[in-house]
């Protein structure tokens, strides 16, 4: 495999791995964040470690009519893209200050599926690419605790849906990941149960079985698959009385 | 919060961890408290816990740059040996220095300025490095270079001298993969010894003594010598990939296994090999790096097989004077009080320079007992026989050692509380074991 992967969200953890599990398979890589100066040491990993070239872009997921001047301004368009931009907020910030509930939406649907729509033109016209958008198993279902976030979330599953829809026959695959708990910094201090909570790694690993498998939606770990079926299966008349 | 113990999983303290991904992260953490970094947990000990406050420093894994020509790595403190030696052993790479197990960070490596199968030959893992980038109490960083009072204190320092954030080491070249082992059998204690005192030549040497086995044979042992195998050493087929060692399986022990579980393992592993080895012809045979260096690192969570209370290391080292009477002292002693140790090593030391470093010229023996009230009350009888003999001690295996002790046998520790001191890094990094031994 070959060809240039562009991580947006780069200085994630989930991204870190990400970018690190398709260098180890020789790809160029893209690093794009709000903040590049943090991506330096990155970049020095990447290519220390793999020996491929890695360069650092620019790019605020919120400023939207800059994301077609940053993919013109990219080396080349990728072959991969993958989106892990997202912030968790607080739910009861959140709930309390619609302000802040608008920036969280924005940043989990409205910046990602800006960006990704700019690449996917660019690769519809291209006729290849693949476009990987990560998620959350929050947008399967609207809860009292992360309903915000879950919804942001809810958009860009279907957003990322529309997508693969409207690309399937233009040469252009679209990956959904959809992962449950994960140890990262986003969950820092939360009590998760080991059982369920996936590491950066195991994140990365599944995006690029995904990518090399052509598959579409990707629960992280695999588990999740059935406990948002169950979870989605609850009746709304019942559901609204739990606090899962 | 979260319970967090040293490999050995010998009195877990309730500490908080916390990841840092960058300098800015410590930094930002100084201001919560005191605190101590931690590496991969490897240490045995409680050196990497702290009640308050605990740095998981595997966020900072990065690699910054390398020279192919001259085999120079800077890297973050978080980075594993095993990540070295992925990356860099296919371009004919291997840590100067190495423990027995590869899963340690280079900070925690540097800490405890870890020794190797090399070290009567190259000295420790701090004589590889060129420099080391150290936070103190205030946030700011120094370059600590070879010959200045921060480096010589760090190296050894257990990670009180302020948080290692990065470092320069030097790798070793190498022209493949393999090692040339040469295993000798010894009947006693005294012909492992003269064995190993013959053999200083060789570049890697490290010994398994049977202290299970009761009577004279105590102490008999197998002394395993290597060195670097050279391309032509390979078979024909493996030359144009000399790098290419097939990996290993990994076993995990999945559940605690009965404190008694291993006592017996162990035995009749060592008679096994001990036998098997004694009706092979003797000279040197090709064995891959991971076997010959990291045997343990192939069963994952073997720190499992001393069941729930843990296990708690000894390692002391005695200076050549001594070490003969010390030696034989040490196995009266355990084989007086009827336990075992079950893993037990040998090692010839070479001179070693630095100003809290363990390694002196001299033997070290590592042994391991499961926690009980029993090995417990042994060990304090060990610790006294170390000190009649001038001995001193691996603060990365200690979990349980007194002040009184310590203080004993290492008259540079006042030297080491007057730095920190001074420094004022007393109050601020501390770990369990720092608190106990009043460093």
């Amino acid at each position: 495999m070959s060809g240039a992967v562009l991580i947006l969200g780069a200085s994630s953890d989930i991204a870190r791995a990400t970018a690190r599990t398709f260098a180890a398979k020789g790809h160029r890589i893209q690093l794009a964040a709000r903040d590049t100066a943090r991506l330096e040491a990155d970049k020095a990993d990447l290519e220390t470690r793999f020996g491929v070239p890695v360069s650092l872009h620019r790019v605020d997921a919120l400023d939207i009519d800059s994301h077609m001047g940053f993919v013109d301004s990219l080396p080349e368009l990728p072959q991969i893209a993958v989106c892990a931009i997202g912030v968790l907020g607080d739910q009861a910030d959140s709930a309390a200050d619609m302000s802040r509930a608008v920036q969280v939406m924005r940043s989990n649907f409205e910046g990602p599926a800006s960006l990704l729509g700019v690449l996917a033109n660019a690769m519809e016209t291209r006729g290849s690419g693949t476009l990987v958008g990560i998620s959350s198993v929050a947008g399967d279902r609207g809860r009292a605790s992360n309903y915000i976030y879950g919804s942001a979330k809810a958009g860009f599953t279907t957003y990322l849906s529309g997508l693969r829809n409207r690309l399937a026959s233009k040469g252009v695959h679209v990956v959904t990941v959809l992962p449950g708990f994960v140890a990262t910094q986003m969950t820092e201090g939360m009590d998760l149960p080991a059982r369920l909570t996936a590491s950066p790694e195991e994140v990365a690993d599944a995006i690029l079985a995904a990518v090399q498998r052509e598959q579409e939606v990707i629960y992280v770990r695999r588990i999740w698959r059935l406990i948002m079926f169950v979870i989605r299966s609850i009746p709304e008349v019942i559901f609204k009385k739990t606090s899962i | 919060m979260t319970q967090l113990s040293g490999w050995g999983r010998f009195r877990p303290v309730e500490t908080t961890l916390r990841r840092v991904r960058s300098q800015e992260d410590v930094a930002a953490a100084l201001t919560k408290g005191p605190l101590i970094a931690r590496g991969n947990g490897r240490s045995y000990g409680d050196s990497a816990v702290n009640p308050a406050l605990t740095l998981d420093m595997k966020g900072m894994d990065r690699m910054l740059s390398f020279d192919p020509d001259t085999g120079i790595l800077v890297a973050e403190a978080g980075v594993l040996l095993a990540d070295v030696i992925a990356r860099f052993l296919p371009r004919g790479w291997f840590p100067a220095v190495t423990p027995g197990t590869k899963f340690v960070t280079l900070g925690g490596a540097i800490a405890a300025d870890v020794h190797g199968k090399n070290h009567h030959i190259d000295g420790s893992f701090g004589s590889f490095v060129d420099w080391i980038d150290v936070m103190d109490a205030t946030g700011h960083v120094t370059r600590a270079v070879p010959n200045t009072d921060l480096y010589g204190w760090t190296l050894g320092g257990m990670g009180l001298t302020g948080v290692i954030l990065r470092t320069q080491i030097r790798l070793r070249q190498v022209e493949s993969g393999y090692i040339l082992q040469d295993m000798r059998a010894t009947q006693t204690l005294d012909a492992t010894i003269d064995m190993m005192e013959a053999t200083l030549r060789a570049p890697y040497s490290v010994a398994w003594l049977d202290c299970v086995t009761q009577g004279p044979m105590m102490g008999r042992g197998l002394v395993m010598l290597g060195r670097h195998a050279p391309v032509d050493a390979l078979p024909p087929t493996d030359r144009a990939r000399p790098f290419n060692v097939r990996p290993k399986r990994t076993l995990r022990l999945p559940v605690d296994l009965p404190a008694m579980a291993l006592n017996g393992i162990t035995r009749h592993a060592f008679n096994a090999a001990y036998y098997w080895n004694g009706r092979r012809k003797p000279g040197e045979r090709l064995v891959d790096w991971d076997t010959y260096f990291y045997p343990l690192d192939a069963i994952l969570d073997w720190n499992r097989g001393y069941g729930k209370a843990g296990f708690v290391q000894f390692q002391c080292v005695l200076p050549q004077d001594t070490a003969r009477a010390g030696l034989h002292a040490l196995m009266e002693a355990i084989s007086r009080s009827g336990e075992a140790s079950v893993l037990s090593v040998l090692k010839r030391m070479g001179r070693q320079a630095g100003r809290i470093s363990f390694p002196m010229a001299g033997y070290t023996l590592a042994l391991d007992f499961p926690a009980n009230e029993r090995s417990l009350r042994l060990m304090n009888r060990l610790d006294a026989i170390t000190v009649d003999h001038g001995g001193r001690f691996y603060l990365a295996k200690d979990a349980r050692m007194p002040q009184q002790v310590l203080d004993a046998a290492d008259p540079r520790v006042a030297g080491f509380r007057a730095m920190r001191a001074e420094r004022g890094l007393s109050d601020v990094f501390r770990s369990t074991q720092s608190d106990r031994l009043g460093l």
